[in-house]
């Protein structure tokens, strides 16, 4: 019988296989259509949009700061220009257009006009519980912030009594949890390219809102049992080791930036993130601004190509894989690397000094933030010029539909987004992270007001 | 409801009810039809699984084409879909498991029919199908904790040793052991199949007539010649089945697979030392991340060629072992 019921399964497959494989006839157009319609959109979307935009933001942010390329702006303002044009996006072209206008005039009007006297709004404080508000939010996405986040989310809901769940599935899935409304917010470190703010359009009926909560630094930790000496790297060595071109640690490019350390002859065992992770995006943003290796072969993204090594899932699991295999070399957020007591190296920034990630390297990378940051606030910190600067520095966002429906949920919600970017930011240095810079807060705030709730002001101002 | 109660009269003396009368019984088709509809519901089960998934995973097929599983690039940021190295990574692992499982479930199976004293035989078969019953999980926790570790430094790394500087046979070797790789996988699918294959194993090598055995024995052979001269010849079919059924568990296998086999890398190469994904694997870790209608279809289409290794296996081993059920059987014992 089971057999039969098996040979009666695939001969109908076989069958539907076949009719399916003869297209276009009256049934299989209809039955596509729900699915082929956004997928369509979406597909022509993002083969063209993500691969142009995406790869288009982090190169400004990377590459505009050493050298602002005139001639670059042109060709940069036609691409994302085409992207909104396919999307169709109607409400959103300006947004874009001033993103795009910020990015190509690289820190002329938008960028520092505003921004660079402003301090914080320091009159509003978050104290107690707000009447009407939700008693849980939920929210999913960037392992890379999970230690603070774990931390505010703890302290908030002392403040409030308001919980706040946060469940570090990774960038990659946070966006499409957004996208989807799954979540109240979602966390990335990656910012959503242009094609995936238009998907995500469908069911917020707005832009999605990128409001940067913390920077923090992501080291490169490595595994050297009998190694006490902390190695310093460049650009080009780190490259070298994700790209498996340098194979043994005792390399003569390792060696020669780490002379007297007493490094072994043994095989690199590199570790990645095998999920769509916001870390892996601003790591390979950074090695294509660094490398030109990696910039003509893996370049940058959520995931990328790796010719080789270990895959693992989130920051805890590449700490781990870190942990537990002698010799091997992976990224994570700074406070994960301290968390294992795992080993990480000085790396040479931009004005080649070579830079320990903590609290104060990563502030003073973040001291670029307000000249590079488009109005939308979709960039990326890496390789940021100042001799103090950590260059591996990463921006994280909480991500927000803007037109909420529930009114409870967006009090609360406008509520805990204050909190976290003003008295939050108190807590990123003793976890390893670094507080927000002010002119990033200030707009920050303006996002956070400009949610809506059914038409309102969501925000109750206290 | 006259006919009914008519029939419910007609109980025998001890309670026995009178059978032959009922066959046209409201209620006896009743049962029959509810009977079917369950028997149906499976196959309606079956049939929309697979509908559903080419339904999903049309865009995908539909763009790549036969490059589907033929491509050796996957790469969803450029929107290219080739599956060939979860392929090859399904049919490496698989086949390391096979490897090393069957030797031992043939020569466990042999001891428990041929060697082992009675007292011994229901222990050993518990203990063995008790590995069945472990989840996936806590193979993979296992595996991460104490099997990779293991393998990498007293497997692995020697292996790297003896072959490394050896011509061809250093392809097996290339790499650095990492304890993530085909072969830890495949050792760990190799413990996880061991049960299915060891049961129908020792079920078929049981089903030789003792009458072969003897007839051997009689003619003066040692028991290991009757061993290979009568036991594996007649069993040869069944343990054959038994192996691809193992090797149909081992394709599907998920959990530990994923724990285990690094996750990475799109390179085929037959190194053992190689990371990568298997189909399986390649969908539970990319199922969350899609981003994209293609890269989410293109994961189903994944799905959809597992399916069908799979089923196909299955049915291969099914057709198998059933002949040589039915051949024994037919001997008589």
């Amino acid at each position: 019988m089971g057999l039969m019921t098996l040979l009666l399964a695939f001969t109908f497959v076989l069958t539907a296989c076949g009719g399916g494989a003869t297209p276009t006839t009256g049934g299989t157009t209809s039955s596509a259509a729900p699915s082929a319609a956004p997928s369509t959109a979406a597909s022509t979307a993002p083969s063209a949009a993500p691969s142009t935009v995406a790869s288009a933001a982090p190169s400004t942010a990377a590459s505009a700061a050493p050298s602002t390329a005139a001639g670059g702006s042109a060709t940069r303002t036609t691409a994302p220009a085409t992207t909104t044009s396919a999307a169709g996006g109607t409400s959103s072209t300006a947004t874009r257009a001033v993103a795009t206008a910020t990015r190509t005039g690289s820190a002329t009007a938008v960028g520092t006009a505003g921004s660079a006297n402003a301090t914080p709004n320091t009159s509003i404080n978050i104290t107690g519980p707000f009447s009407g508000e939700a008693n849980t939010l939920n929210g999913a996405g960037a392992t890379f912030p999970q230690v603070l986040y774990s931390k505010w989310f703890d302290e908030y809901s002392k403040v409030t009594n308001v919980k706040v769940n946060y469940q570090g599935t990774g960038s990659g899935a946070g966006k499409n949890a957004i996208r989807d409304q799954t979540v109240d917010f979602a966390g990335s470190d990656s910012p959503m390219s242009d094609a995936e703010l238009a998907a995500a359009q469908a069911k917020c009926g707005d832009t999605i809102q990128h409001i940067p909560t913390t920077l923090g630094a992501i080291v490169v930790s490595y595994n050297l049992p009998n190694v006490s000496q902390k190695l310093k790297m460049d650009g080009d060595v780190i490259a070298g080791i994700f790209l498996e071109q340098i194979k043994k640690w005792n390399d003569p490019k390792i060696a020669a930036l780490n002379p007297g350390v007493n490094l072994p002859n043994e095989d690199i065992i590199t570790v990645h993130r095998s999920d769509s992770s916001g870390t892996t995006d601003n790591f390979t943003s950074y090695l294509t601004a660094v490398s030109q290796a990696w910039a003509n072969g893996p370049k940058s993204g959520s995931t990328v190509q790796w010719p080789g090594g270990i895959g693992a899932s989130g920051n805890p699991g590449v700490a781990n894989e870190i942990k537990n295999n002698p010799y091997a070399i992976g990224y994570v957020e700074l406070a994960f690397a301290k968390q294992n007591n795992l080993s990480y190296a000085d790396v040479k920034n931009s004005a080649g000094q070579f830079v320990t990630a903590n609290a104060a390297s990563v502030t003073a990378a973040g001291q670029s933030a307000a000249e590079r940051a488009p109005a939308d606030l979709r960039f990326k910190l890496v390789n940021a010029p100042g001799a103090q600067s950590y260059p591996i520095t990463a921006i994280t966002w909480i991500l927000v539909c803007p037109k909420q429906t529930d009114q409870a949920k967006a009090v609360a919600l406008t509520r805990m987004l204050w909190w976290a970017t003003h008295s939050g930011q108190q807590f990123a240095e003793g976890l390893d992270y670094s507080p927000l810079p002010p002119a990033i807060v200030v707009r920050a705030e303006a996002f956070i007001n400009n949610i809506t709730v059914n038409g309102q002001k969501a925000f109750p101002g206290r | 409801m006259a006919v009914q109660t008519a029939r419910r009269a007609e109980k025998l003396p001890g309670g026995r009810v009178n059978l032959a009368g009922r066959g046209s019984a409201l209620g006896d088709r009743a049962f029959q039809g509810i009977a079917f509809a369950f028997a149906a519901s499976i196959l309606v089960l079956i049939v929309t699984i697979f509908v559903v998934l080419f339904v999903d995973a049309r865009v995908a097929l539909a763009q790549e084409g036969l490059r589907f599983i033929t491509g050796q690039v996957w790469n969803p940021n450029e929107s290219i879909f080739g599956a060939l190295p979860y392929i090859y990574g399904t049919i490496f692992t698989s086949l390391i498991g096979l490897l090393i499982a069957t030797p031992i479930a043939v020569g466990a199976s042999l001891y428990i029919v041929e060697y082992a004293p009675n007292w011994l035989r229901a222990p050993i078969s518990f203990i063995v199908e008790l590995l069945a019953v472990i989840p996936s999980v806590i193979y993979g926790f296992w595996g991460l904790a104490v099997l990779a570790p293991f393998l990498r430094d007293r497997v692995e790394r020697p292996l790297k040793a003896a072959l490394g500087d050896v011509p061809v046979l250093n392809a097996l070797v290339e790499g650095p052991a990492r304890g993530r790789d085909m072969f830890v996988a495949g050792v760990i699918l190799s413990i996880m199949i061991l049960p299915t294959i060891m049961s129908v194993a020792r079920e078929v090598i049981s089903t030789v007539p003792g009458t072969q055995r003897e007839g051997m024995l009689a003619l003066g052979a040692t028991k290991w010649e009757m061993i290979k001269g009568a036991v594996l010849p007649y069993a040869r079919g069944g343990i054959v089945g038994a192996a691809i059924l193992g090797l149909g568990r081992a394709i599907g296998e998920t959990m530990a697979v994923t724990m285990l086999i690094g996750n990475s890398s799109t390179k085929i190469s037959w190194s053992l030392l190689t990371p990568g994904y298997t189909m399986a694997s390649a969908i539970a870790n990319q199922f969350a991340d899609a981003n994209s209608a293609v890269h989410f279809s293109a994961i189903i289409g994944v799905a959809v060629v597992l399916l069908f290794v799979t089923g196909a296996v299955n049915l291969v081993a099914r057709l198998i072992v059933s002949r040589f059920g039915g051949d024994t059987r037919a001997t008589g014992i």
